[in-house]
């Protein structure tokens, strides 16, 4: 069973990596980038989780009982709200690129001129 | 550099990254079998202590507030600089509507689906209040009802056109949410030196574990959030939609 959770996370970010480096389209490449991320939150989410236990939320199991790590599921959250912000930032190159260039594909961006 | 030797490349150093993730990996406690000494004393100390009965929240907005107050800050510093790059550039103008009552409507959107977003979107409005404020109770919180929050006008986008959307959120109203709660997390915060001692220490009493007044400060600094992520979320369709549907090439 660890193999499974923590291969799926080591999975994910090298095949993230491999969209990136083969990408053709920058929209594609920004996508490949948020797999890439996704594995962090498995990762987290896998090393926090412990066998038979609830939610760690205590409206209606009492407190003290047995529960997963509450402290990965908030770093899970701001590593979501980094990603959304990434994404923000890099569509909106993206954006500017092609208004520059005329085309997504990276391979196609000649260097800036001054 | 060839595409052939990029892959090369790429194989090759993959596969010692694999190697070095696989070793570590390795070195990690089996699935299952945590046992970190913090998540066990707040499973423990959170009821009790914060009158929280959500830990996440808990965690989120007590615990590692300084840390939630940097995460808003990052959303709001690249909703700023994604405002920036998008700007309306020298060679680009704005095209005004054709006429007075033409909307930027979502090419293909059918009566159904028209029907439906606009139905949907008061429940998805009342669902995201409901997330915001019964963060400290149940799973949820500032972040997710924002982006909820922010939901309803993509759908209203979807379902009634542009133009509308922008009605409903004049650019200032969105704006003032994003700063003002920015801002009110660090008031917030500020409010702990004056009142406790410590930035962002809580200043309120914690009520009883359960109600929805309880947790102190964690449900105002949820609702801080709340603000600052629907209107950066907002900003940010608002921008990207401009550059789809408003600028042209001048």
């Amino acid at each position: 069973m660890s193999a499974l959770a923590y291969g799926t996370a080591g999975w994910l970010f090298l095949v993230g990596l491999y969209g990136i480096v083969t990408s053709r389209n920058l929209i594609h490449m920004v996508i490949c980038l948020t797999v890439v991320q996704s594995s962090t939150y498995v990762l987290l989410l896998s090393i926090g989780y412990r066998s038979g236990a609830a939610a760690p939320v205590f409206a209606d199991i009492p407190p003290g009982s047995r529960a997963v790590d509450p402290i990965v599921q908030a770093l899970t959250l701001t590593d979501v709200v980094v990603e959304a912000t990434v994404v923000a930032l890099m569509l909106a190159l993206a954006v500017q690129a092609h208004k520059r260039f005329g085309t997504l594909d990276p391979n196609e961006l000649t260097p800036l001129r001054g | 550099m060839s595409e052939r030797a990029r892959l090369g490349l790429f194989l090759g150093a993959a596969t010692g990254m694999a190697v070095l993730l696989a070793w570590g990996m390795a070195g990690l406690p089996a699935f299952g079998a945590f046992h970190g000494a913090y998540a066990l004393l707040i499973d423990h100390v959170v009821v009790a202590q914060r009158h929280a009965t959500d830990a996440v929240t808990a965690v989120n907005f007590d615990y590692r507030g300084l840390d939630t107050l940097g995460e808003e800050f990052i959303l709001f510093t690249s909703v700023v600089g994604l405002a920036v790059l998008l700007r309306e550039q020298r060679s680009e103008r704005e095209r005004p509507p054709a006429r007075a009552g033409e909307e930027h409507r979502f090419q293909g959107a059918s009566c159904a689906l028209r029907t439906l977003t606009l139905l949907l979107v008061g429940p998805l409005v009342v669902l995201a209040l409901y997330v915001d404020s019964h963060g400290a109770l149940t799973p949820g919180g500032g972040f997710q009802g924002g982006v909820l929050g922010a939901a309803a006008l993509l759908l209203v986008f979807l379902g009634g056109g542009y133009l509308t959307m922008r009605r409903l959120s004049p650019h200032r109203l969105v704006e003032l949410a994003e700063a003002g709660g920015a801002a009110g997390y660090g008031l917030i915060g500020v409010g702990g030196i004056v009142f406790a001692g410590a930035f962002l220490k809580n200043f309120l009493g914690y009520g009883t574990a359960g109600e929805l007044i309880s947790a102190g400060t964690i449900p105002l600094l949820s609702m801080a959030v709340a603000a600052e992520v629907s209107g950066a979320f907002v900003l940010l369709w608002s921008e990207f939609l401009d550059q789809a549907l408003i600028v042209r090439r001048g």
